[in-house]
Order: C-alpha cells, then structure tokens, then sequence
C-alpha cells in the first residue's frame, strides 16, 4: 500500500490539473488535428474566426492524415484534417465520421529546373515511378539519370498520386521517399535529374512543373477534370457537429474563406469545381 | 515528544525518497509495459509470425490480398540502423579515444582548459541542428565529390559520428583518469616511452570503461531519428553501398507513424518497429552491464 | 607540450625508434583533439556566421508566420524555456529525492539493484521511443492533448536518469567526515541530508541542473508527439495559467526551437525557411553555450568560495 501511495499521489494530482484546466475552457474551445498540408488552411482560418469571436478558441495541431481521423473516430479531437477519404484509410469505421471537403489541392510532377522535358504522358510517368525508365534521354530530354524521390507509403499525397497519376500501378522500391514537402521541393531543387510530385502550393520557381499528358497543373484544368492529379481535403467530424465545429466549418466553407485564404494558400475552393470524385 | 516528532520526519523523509525511486521505476516499467503492449499486437492480434517480421526484406503494408497480402519485413530498417551507427562507431571511436587520451595523459592542462568546454558544447548542439548543418553542408559535398545523391548512409554515419564523439571522447577520458597512478607510475619507472604506457598499460586497464563509451555511442547513434531522417534519403529497400541512401528503424518511425491509423496493421507494424528499437537499447545497456563485468584493471 | 619530463634512459639501439614512435603518437592525439576542436569550430562558426544575419530583435519577438515571409521565432523560444521550466520542476524534485534515496538510504540489496536497472535502461532509450510512449500515454491515455504538460511530462521520462546520476554523484561527492561529524552532534539522518549533505553538494548539483537543461533545451524527438508543432496565438497580457489563452497555460500545445526547425523544414510554405532556420539554430546553440559557460563559470567561482584556490590552478598543480 505505501508503494502505491505515490502513484495516488500522482494520479491525483494530474487529474486535479486537469479538472482545472478544463473549467476554465467549457465553452468554446476545440481542437482539429491530422493532415500537415491542410494545416496552414484550417490555421490560418482559425485565426480569423477567433479574430472575429474572441471567445472561441481554435488549435490545430499536425500530426498527419492517420493520427487526425484515428483521434477524431476516438473524440480526442472534435476536427480530423485529412487528404484522403476516410474509407481509403485502413482500419478506419468511416461510417461514423461525417466528410466536409473543404478545398482541393492539385499536384504537379515537379523536376529538377535544369531537366529538359516539359511533357510527360501518363506511360512515361508510370514508367519512370515503377523505374523502367531510368534516364531522361528516354523520354526526349538530355543524358541524365533520373533520381525519383517519393513519399513514404503512408502518406495521403502518394495514395492520390499513385492512384490518379499511375493508374494504380505499385512504385519502384528504389526511390528516395520524404514525408514533407519542403523537404522535397528542397531536394528536387538541388538533385540534378530529380523528379517527384508536389501539392501546388509549394511549387515555386527552384522547381519546375511538368505538364501530364500535355495539360499544365493549372487551376482552370483541374476544375475541369482535363488534369486528373487533384485531391480533396476533408474536416472529419464524428457525427452531426454541433456548437462551435459546426459554425467554424461553415465559416471554412464560406465564401470568405473559400474565395480569399483557400486562393491565397495554392488550394482551389471546393465551390468552383465542376466534377466531383467518390472514394 | 521532540523525539516523536524528528522520528516522524526523519520516515517522511524517508518516504519522500522512496516515492521518487518509486517513480523512476514505475515510469520504467510502464513504458515497458505499453511499447510491449502495442508491439506485440502485431503477432497476436494480425497473426504477422515473428519470423516474417524479423527476416523479411520486403516492406508493404499495404499490399492487396491479390499479391499476396501485406508484407512488414523489417530487416531493410534493421540494416540501415545498424549500417549508420557502426559507421558511426567506426569514425568517432578512433578520433574520439584519442582526444581521451590527450585529455587524460598528453596534455592535461590544454584538456581541461580547451578539450572539455568543446566536448560538453559538441554534446548541448541539438539533434536537429546537426541534421540542419548535415543537410545543408555535408549532403551536397559528399554529392559533389563522392558521387551519388548526397543523401546517403555515408552522410549519416558522419552526421551520426560528430554526434556521437562526445560521448566516446567523455566516457574514456573518464575512464583513464580513474585509473590509479602508480599504475603508469611504475610503467614509466620500467623506462617505457610514453606511447609504450598509453598502449601497454593505459588503454588496456582502462578498456571496460572505452568499450562502454564505444556501447552508449552506438546506442545514441541508434535511436537519433531526425538529425538521421534529414540526411539518409529514407528508401524502402536494401541499400547497395554507402553511397546509395537507406532508411532506419527510427526515420521509418517518424516519418509513417502520424499517418497511420491507430489499431490497424500498419499501425501495429510500426508499433512493433519501436519495440524492436526498444529491445536493441535494452541489448546495448546489457552489453555495457557484461563488460564492466568482465574486468581489465581491478585494485 | 610535446614530450613530458619524464626521461627515458634507455641505452639500446631502439631506443630512436621508440622516441619516434612515441612523437608519432604524441603529434597524434594533438592532431585528434585539433580535429575535434575544428568541427566544433567549424559548426558554431558556420551556425553564428549564418544565424548573425538572421537574427534581430523584431526575429526574437515576433511570431512565426505560416505563409509569407518575414515571421519570427518569438513564442518559440518562450515555448522552449516555459516547457524546460515545466519539465525542470518536475525532474529535479524526482531526480533529487531518487539520489538522495540511492546515495543516503539505499542498502546493497535487490531494490537498489532494481533502481539501478530502471535508470540505466531509461537513459538508454532512444528520444523517439520517449516521444511515443508519451504519444501514448500522456497524450491519449491522460486526455491532454497534444500539449505542454504532455511534453513536459515525456522530457522529465527522458531527463530523470540524466538528473538521478547527477545529483547522486554529486551527493557522493560530499566527503564522508561532513556526515559523521553531523551525525556525531546529534543531528539525525534526515538533518544531515537536508542541512549539511545537500547544501555542500549544491554547488555540483546546479551545475550538473544546468547543463542536463541545455540537453533538454535542444530536444525535438520526443516533443513532436507529445508537446505538438503549433503554437497557438498567445495573449501576453492574460498570465492566468488555468486560463487557455494565457501562454502559461500547461495545457495549450507549443513548439519548441528545435520542433520549429524540423517543422519549417518540412511543411511550412513560408519562403525564407533558410533565413528563420538559420536564425534558431543560433539561438539554441547560443543557449546551449550560455547554459555551458554559466554552469563553469559558476562551479570554478563556488570551487574558489569553498577552498580559496582557483580550480584551474588545481588541476594544474596535480
């Protein structure tokens, strides 16, 4: 008994904190956590609501696509940011969580500057991911190996692009992989022959964005359906929201949002989209 | 009455110190306890055997049924980890045991006044720091003159070995200070040079103590994950040579954990990576346990 | 320097090789350290000579933005000191009683063998397996969120062996006759400890505080999961911290320096990741090194207090 003494001591202790902790924020406050590409979004956003309602308090924390829609099917988090549809998780009830798409992000295949090729086809991209093509002379571009860098396998981004772009076809095991953007824009940058994918938002001008299947990655085409490498960024709720979620995701889904952050931040609105994807 | 009362104290005070041991023990236990917990699910829950997860080469958690299901071998993790750290190992040991021995019999007062201060600064820089520097300085040079991507095990196992260096350099000087002086006393009165007492005499009763500092050195290279991620170009499969990048248990981690979802294979099999991380310290600290054991010099 | 006092006088004939091999090794280990010194050189020169144009005070004070360029690092380096501090109050009260415990009262029996085991396996773990336990446990068992106190809490499981061997060699250190004489006026144990064991071993103990807090400053591993990488907009003027506004509040997620490194290298879009980059490596290492200099700086000046001779002199002299 007096070993566990202090364990009580303990257990008491934090669960004093956090009864205090949660008095003083009963109303007002929820937390959205997963998908560090959707993340600046939903900040950004929260920001300006809280700006407006200064009694409502916003966190968003990362985590990744998995941990946010894991938290949120458990009610750790009231919001579960995510790039790809829950029912594409594995070992994910989608039943329960209700889908807000939120924005939609287009990726480019990104190549190092110095590449000379503009264009690939839908066939040489598959190529080149499953490593068959092996050098840019074979795709009309000058006597460079090519360096792919990929995703790790669990990211949202390389499901989309292995689904959309490479028609499902399962990459060569001999890519580099970087679970971040910023580090693969980095690394595109300055690997000489590098090629990989990136979301929109990222692409600058220390990389250079191909066209698929002769279609640029621009706004107009993706809203088209002309270029196909686009996915959806979702809210997950666990049920109906209600109170503060539900008025923060419709303010996601306003026109103030929609028009002016989801623009400025490389995605493009949900509204201004003419088709539509199922999981 | 007084008695009574310092009587009291003196078992409160005993007790108090007996509930911080008693922390330290259950935070052990329970962190045992859980990474077992979630590690073995794996075998228990999705029936993986042990085997497969341990010598498969092959890692694709998400394969579909048609092709055979999913596979979780861990051994490109395994070789990746242990490839970096004995690199590791391999460039720091030497550098790191020879500053000891400057620091502990060349020249004591430069030791003190120069190589100290440097050791205990090489130990604050953080991780991350390291791997920032690794990316943006060792990365391109190691593309530019040794050929390859840059991002590489060569240029972890170098990040990894200045990380490193501190711990050997510390743990053997320590090691050869604590060694008596009549021991080298004698060894110069016998007329050897001071080469001959460092390599006769030194080194070798000191030995137990330099092969600990070698251990926590490896060990600390083992578990450093993200100065690693930032510089090893995390690839699934086996690498071929130093040059070409690989991937470890620890960047294996970082990078797919939060993208999993809690409870599925994937999740489980990542658990289990951690386990298995887990087991390895374990095996390190066991392996220090046996050499202080073994000896070399003994009053 | 170079060869030491000591004669060889030897008259055989391999007695010139043996001097050459012995300048050989000697010019070695001189080269060894004057490698190790170089890279140290190298890094804090090439960390301050990039970190030096990043940094001003608008970069210390602002906060970090998500989007363009131009953000600061100033709830950062808050975040890093706030949670050093919440981690610190827990460990150091731990770390303390457990060395007390090993060093005043344990006996050499199984239990302490045990607690041995338990702070040798902890200190070897790696900071990631740290971070998920945390993950695991603090985050999701405990209902905290992704939040300081959940850092705070996985950096004290990192730190306590670190603080448990620090201060019991420093108690150790303490000489025996202090505690004799104690215990001979008829102090009991306890006072001994509390009144003549701790406070002559303080001096050691600050010093080995401060520089376990450098190791933790600079911790990103086992932060990423439990303590989160966003901070989220503080009100300054709010310093309740039951309060969820207040940047005391344990209970808010925050990011540390060194998280914030890792996190604009990954996913930010800001443009100048380069500039905010370099400017916190600085920072960190610049704490790192203050915590280094203040920790020597106070050990050689209590070394003076205490016995009147300076501690370089010592060493010197031996």
């Amino acid at each position: 008994m007096l070993r566990r003494l202090p364990l009580l001591l303990v257990v008491g202790l934090v669960a004093s904190l956090v009864l205090v902790g949660c008095s003083g924020t009963v109303s007002g406050t929820i937390v959205a956590s997963g998908s560090t590409a959707l993340q600046p979004l939903v900040q950004q956003a929260a920001d300006k609501f809280m700006a407006k309602n200064p009694k409502a308090r916003i966190t968003v924390n990362g985590g990744g696509s998995g941990t946010g829609l894991s938290q949120v099917a458990q009610g750790q988090v009231n919001i579960g940011m995510s790039d790809i549809f829950a029912e594409e998780k594995e070992g994910i009830d989608a039943s329960q969580l209700k889908d807000y798409k939120v924005a939609v992000v287009g990726f480019a295949i990104v190549v190092n500057p110095d590449v000379k090729v503009d264009n690939l086809t839908q066939e040489q991209v598959v190529g080149i991911f499953t490593g068959k093509i092996k050098n840019w002379s074979e795709v009309g571009g000058q006597d460079l190996p090519i360096v792919v860098i990929n995703r790790p396998k669990s990211s949202g981004t390389r499901a989309t692009f292995k689904k959309y772009a490479l028609g499902g076809v399962e990459e060569a095991e001999t890519a580099m992989t970087e679970d971040s953007s910023g580090q693969v824009k980095k690394i595109v940058s300055e690997t000489p022959g590098a090629i990989s994918y990136l979301a929109l938002s990222y692409v600058d001008n220390s990389v250079k964005a191909l066209k698929f299947d002769g279609n640029a990655p621009t706004v107009e085409n993706i809203t088209t359906g002309k270029y196909p490498i686009w996915s959806y960024e979702h809210l997950y709720t666990k049920g109906e929201p209600t109170g503060l979620t539900k008025a923060f995701i419709q303010y996601m889904l306003s026109q103030e949002v929609q028009n002016d952050l989801v623009t400025k931040l490389g995605y493009i609105p949900i509204t201004s989209m003419k088709v539509t994807r199922n999981p | 009455m007084k008695r009574q009362r310092l009587s009291t104290k003196e078992a409160m005070a005993r007790f108090l110190a007996l509930c911080c041991v008693t922390v330290v023990i259950v935070a052990t236990f329970s962190l045992l306890f859980f990474i077992t917990r979630k590690g073995i699910s794996t075998f228990t829950d999705f029936g993986v055997r042990l085997l497969e997860f341990l010598t498969g080469r092959v890692w694709r958690p998400d394969r579909l049924p048609e092709e055979g299901g999913p596979a979780i071998g861990v051994v490109p993790f395994l070789v990746g980890s242990f490839t970096v750290s004995g690199l590791a190992v391999l460039i720091a040991g030497p550098l790191g045991i020879a500053t000891a021995i400057f620091m502990a019999e060349v020249s004591p007062v430069w030791g003190e006044k120069i190589m100290r201060p440097v050791v205990e600064i090489l130990v604050g820089i953080p991780s991350v720091v390291y791997g920032w520097i690794g990316l943006s300085v060792l990365v391109p040079l190691v593309r530019q003159y040794l050929g390859g991507l840059g991002f590489s095990l060569l240029s972890a196992g170098l990040v990894l070995s200045v990380m490193i260096l501190p711990t050997v350099t510390s743990l053997s000087c320590d090691a050869l200070k604590s060694l008596p002086r009549d021991l080298k006393e004698a060894a110069y009165a016998l007329g050897c040079t001071r080469w001959q007492v460092i390599r006769g005499v030194l080194v070798p009763a000191a030995l137990p103590g330099i092969l600990t500092g070698l251990i926590l050195g490896m060990a600390r290279a083992f578990g450093e994950a993200l100065a690693v991620q930032m510089v090893i170009g995390n690839v699934y499969s086996m690498p071929r040579s130093l040059l070409s990048p690989g991937i470890t248990l620890t960047t294996g981690l970082t990078m797919e954990m939060g993208n999993t979802i809690d409870g599925s294979l994937w999740n489980s099999a990542l658990w289990s990576m951690a386990l298995v991380l887990l087991l390895f310290s374990l095996g390190f600290i066991g392996l220090v346990r046996l050499v202080s054991r073994a000896g070399g010099y003994r009053t | 320097m170079g060869a030491s006092g000591r004669s060889v006088r030897t008259g055989f004939k391999n007695k010139n090789r043996r001097k050459m091999q012995d300048q050989v090794a000697t010019a070695a280990f001189w080269l060894a350290s004057a490698i190790v010194t170089m890279i140290l050189a190298f890094l804090v020169g090439y960390i301050a000579l990039h970190g030096w144009r990043s940094v001003d005070i608008k970069f210390l004070t602002s906060p970090a933005k998500n989007l363009e360029g131009g953000g600061g690092i100033g709830p950062q380096i808050f975040d890093s000191f706030y949670l050093l501090f919440l981690s610190m109050t827990i460990t150091v009260p731990l770390g303390l009683g457990a060395a007390v415990f090993l060093s005043e009262y344990a006996k050499p029996n199984r239990f302490t063998a045990l607690i041995r085991l338990c702070t040798e396996t902890l200190s070897s773990l790696p900071s990631i397996v740290v971070g998920l336990f945390g993950l695991l446990v603090f985050v999701t068992y405990t209902g905290f969120g992704y939040s300081l106190l959940a850092g705070a809490l996985a950096l004290t499981v990192l730190n306590l062996p670190v603080m448990v061997r620090v201060s019991e060699d420093a108690l150790r250190s303490v000489p025996m006759d202090l505690r004799e004489a104690s215990l001979a006026l008829g102090a009991n144990l306890y006072q001994t400890i509390y009144r003549v064991v701790i406070p002559a071993a303080l001096p050691r103990l600050v010093t080995g505080i401060i520089l376990a807090s450098g190791r933790v400053f600079g911790e990103a591993a086992a932060l990423i999961y439990t303590a989160g990488m966003s901070s989220p907009p503080l009100n300054w003027a709010n310093m309740n911290p039951f309060n969820y506004t207040s940047p005391l509040n344990p209970l808010r997620p925050g990011e540390t320096l060194a998280v914030h490194i890792w996190k604009i290298n990954s996913e930010s879009l800001i443009p100048d990741v380069r500039r905010v980059a370099d400017g916190s490596a600085f920072v960190l290492v610049l704490v790192v090194v203050l915590f280094n200099v203040v920790a020597r700086w106070l050990q050689a000046r209590i070394y003076r207090k205490m016995t009147g001779t300076r501690a370089v002199d010592l060493h010197a002299a031996s």
